[in-house]
């Protein structure tokens, strides 16, 4: 307001931010002059866990609020819906056993879960979070915040990418662009200007572990190769512990706690305290209180260790095969980056360490690299930071269906993007006027084994002898990793651009709808806020006016003026309660008129006051 | 301005088959600084694509050009020799004794027996040698390109060579790929049992 803004190169008063979009928690960075900060919710805290809640009016809301209310109503409440972004009801039937997620029954292609009386899609659940960063950083920047970089897992697919994008449409971010989280880290880690050399990033959180190998070459961050799993992290190993937990209960209290979904809440809480205090001291306890029983249990970082090895095992197969694609040798890596949470574990540590043959590095806090490196890349894309440059590679393999239901793969996993490549197909049949295209992702040779993006009618393909059609398909994918696909029949030139929307996601009118509600939404939000706020601004002035009313001051007013006073006093009382806040601004002003004089007469009586007390006899 | 889609063009390079990698990686290193689409996030939709484009060319370039075997390919395709299905199977006379071998072994280790394995790895290497020779020839050829007049009947010669020679490599690859998933394949049962608490 009255603060004037130091405008730095771009056009528009707003700042972009980055955003790291967690399973388990959540963060926003921005770019300051000289590097990257995380910015700090009004009680200082950095972190937004991602629970989010619906509350009983059907509004949901995100962090430290929501994830209190899972404890007391886990029913409203949900965590880790990451691992749902982008995926249709039969990829989350492993999920669903041990995730407390309740999938509505009319869940179709995109899955909704059920939070109180209402259904969600996971993107809008997604949004909460989103938006509670963003009201975040627009109160400690002070600017509008209406556009992010936000990060995914290296190794998401397309409809998981797709799916995040619309999660920042609909809590009111443009996202510039999606960068994988390994790769941001390294951006994060390179700022102390590193030497070139080739690092490896090994990120593991709290659902998702992504391994990504990169060549450092003066600013240039080029991505040789990526491997990953989408549904491995900390959780799991939760899980691991939680089920022990589950058995020894069984037992000792003869009660199945799986189907009282408080108390396996109650209980996840006290394991992963039990996993997090194992990665500082080599033995603890699980410590469970619920009504009324107490429930104990020795656990040491060896048997802690032997549980969670297969775990630690599957993400070492990832290196394995990313150093394969890169065609390195352990050898060959430079240094080691650690990101994630799960990194903190000791086991996790060593393990790493001894495959590399490097000592990793973790200078910067695991849980924060990947938001710092989102807002440098947000720096880049703002044009503030132009030493640096990111070159990402796609995850999975992209092809097309082709005869005998094999995949025939027009861009191979591990290719720098944006790449592009075309392939020409026949017609089978004579006369045939349209061709089903089949978009399919993953490594596999046959369309069964692969995840299947979209499926269009390629129409107007003229008329013609079987295999004399010559239909081009060009296949772009864009600095995003997000594929588009056109299709052309090379003798007549007809062009179709097919936007992939991927099986798995929202089409472009649902997302529509589901902004123009959130505006309806927000509107209402801001009204019940101006009138709290109005609220606040009537007690404080009743209650100012009633301390002077017992004041000297009060005396020394007309009988006519304190007349004037109580009249606005009872007037502003009377629509207190109303829903209107202009009609409660109105009010006020007139109080805070009536009562000049008396305020007036109330600070000089202080400052005489004052003086006196000073005066030296 | 319009952006070659030549990719020897693009990068701005003789149209030679012998190429020195580290001053091509230099060159895509350059070009990705002038062209990526992070270069244009506060310029005109139009200015957003034409990035778009250019870096998708650059990219699929790159990925081409540092390659001996793909390099080849897009030369001879662009020479007018196009390299076509290749999805024949058959056999190259030289090879014809030692592919009905390797056969017997891939059916021999399919039925379980683990015998097959070591004399697998020593067909295994045995391509893999076969492959070193085939690249040490191409690179001959690649030379002897190079030094032909550009369209001469020379220069049409070696593509010709090359080619037959491609064609002979990519049979031997998608030989030593066989051998190597018959081989995975049957590490993966022998897989150690889950360790349980």
């Amino acid at each position: 307001m009255g603060a004037f803004q130091i405008d730095f190169g771009s056009e528009r008063n707003s700042k972009i931010v980055g955003i790291d979009l967690g399973t388990t928690n959540s963060l926003v960075a921005y770019m300051d002059l000289t590097r990257p900060r995380i910015i700090e919710d009004a009680e200082g805290r950095k972190i937004v866990p991602s629970v989010i809640s619906s509350t009983s009016d059907g509004k949901l809301i995100a962090g430290e609020p929501a994830r209190d209310l899972l404890l007391t109503n886990p029913g409203r409440s949900i965590y880790s819906v990451k691992r749902l972004m982008g995926r249709g009801v039969a990829d989350v039937h492993d999920e669903l056993k041990l995730f407390p997620f309740r999938i509505a029954d009319d869940s179709e292609s995109v899955i909704k879960v059920k939070l109180g009386e209402r259904t969600f899609t996971p993107p809008e659940i997604s949004a909460a979070v989103l938006r509670q960063l963003k009201d975040n950083a627009e109160a400690a920047l002070g600017v509008p915040v209406i556009e992010a970089v936000i990060t995914v897992p290296a190794y998401f697919n397309d409809a998981q990418r797709q799916a995040t994008k619309d999660a920042g449409r609909l809590a009111g971010l443009e996202v510039l662009r999606l960068v994988n989280e390994p790769t941001a880290a390294s951006l994060a880690y390179g700022l102390d200007k590193r030497n070139n050399g080739i690092i490896a990033v090994y990120d593991f959180g709290g659902g998702t572990f992504d391994i990504s190998i990169l060549r450092l070459h003066e600013g240039i961050f080029e991505v040789l190769a990526t491997n990953g799993d989408t549904h491995l992290g900390g959780d799991d190993i939760d899980n691991l512990l939680l089920r022990i937990a589950l058995e020894d209960l069984e037992s000792e209290w003869a009660e199945d706690l799986s189907r009282d979904s408080e108390g396996v809440q109650r209980l996840r809480r006290a394991v992963i305290k039990a996993k997090e205090e194992l990665s500082f001291v080599p033995e603890t306890r699980i410590e469970f209180e619920y009504k009324g029983r107490r429930y104990t249990r020795a656990i040491d970082r060896q048997l802690f260790d032997r549980l969670i090895a297969p775990i630690v095992e599957r993400t070492l197969e990832s290196c394995r095969a990313c150093l394969n694609d890169a065609k390195l040798t352990p050898e060959g890596i430079d240094e080691v980056v650690l990101v994630g949470g799960s990194t903190r574990i000791p086991l996790v540590r060593t393990a790493v360490e001894r495959l590399f043959k490097a000592k990793p590095h973790t200078e910067l806090n695991p849980e924060e690299v990947v938001a710092l490196g989102a807002a440098v890349q947000a720096g880049i894309l703002a044009g503030h930071v132009e030493d640096k440059l990111l070159l990402d590679v796609t995850p999975l393999s992209l092809g097309i269906e082709t005869m005998g239901g094999v995949v025939s793969k027009l861009i191979h996993r591990n290719s720098t993007i944006p790449a592009s490549a075309t392939e020409t197909f026949t017609t089978a049949v004579d006369g045939q006027c349209n061709v089903l295209i089949h978009v399919l992702q993953g490594e596999r040779e046959l369309v069964k084994d692969c995840r299947s993006l979209a499926r269009f009618d390629f129409k107007d393909v003229e008329p013609i002898p079987a295999g004399m059609a010559r239909i081009e398909v060009r296949f772009l994918i864009d600095a995003n990793g997000i594929l588009n696909v056109t299709a052309r029949d090379a003798r007549t030139g007809k062009e179709q651009s097919v936007e992939v929307k991927p099986s798995y996601g929202l089409s472009e009118e649902q997302v529509e709808a589901m902004i123009r509600e959130s505006f309806e939404k927000a509107e209402e939000d801001m009204r019940e806020r101006q009138v709290r706020e109005a609220r606040v601004e009537a007690d404080n002035i009743l209650s100012a006016t009633e301390k002077g009313q017992k004041s000297e001051a009060w005396m020394a007013l007309t009988s006519e003026e304190r007349a004037v006073i109580e009249f606005a006093i009872r007037d502003l009382e009377a629509s207190y309660h109303g829903t209107d806040h202009h009609v409660l601004n109105e009010k006020i002003e007139q109080l805070n008129k009536a009562t000049m004089k008396l305020a007036e007469n109330m600070m000089n009586s202080a400052v005489q006051g004052a003086l006196k007390g000073t005066k030296i006899d | 301005m319009s952006i070659p889609r030549d990719f020897y063009e693009f990068f701005g390079i003789e149209r030679r088959l012998t190429l020195d990698t580290g001053a091509l990686q230099k060159r895509f290193y350059e070009l990705s600084r002038q062209w990526h689409p992070d270069r244009f996030s506060r310029k005109s939709a139009e200015e957003q694509l034409q990035a778009l484009d250019a870096t998708a060319i650059l990219n699929d370039g790159y990925r081409t050009l540092r390659d001996p075997v793909k390099r080849a390919e897009y030369l001879l395709t662009e020479e007018g020799f196009p390299i076509g299905e290749q999805r024949s199977r058959d056999v190259p006379p030289e090879l014809l004794e030692e592919v009905f071998e390797l056969n017997m072994m891939l059916e021999e280790l399919k039925q379980g027996d683990a015998s097959a394995r070591p004399q697998l790895e020593n067909a295994r290497e045995n391509f893999v040698g076969l492959r070193m020779g085939i690249d040490s020839e191409l690179m001959a050829l690649f030379a002897k390109y190079d030094a032909a007049e550009p369209q001469s009947e020379t220069a049409k010669q070696a593509l010709h060579e090359i080619r037959s020679v491609l064609n002979r490599r990519r049979y031997i690859e998608n030989l030593i790929r066989d051998v190597d998933k018959a081989l995975d394949a049957g590490a993966a049962d022998a897989e150690p049992v889950e360790e349980r608490l």
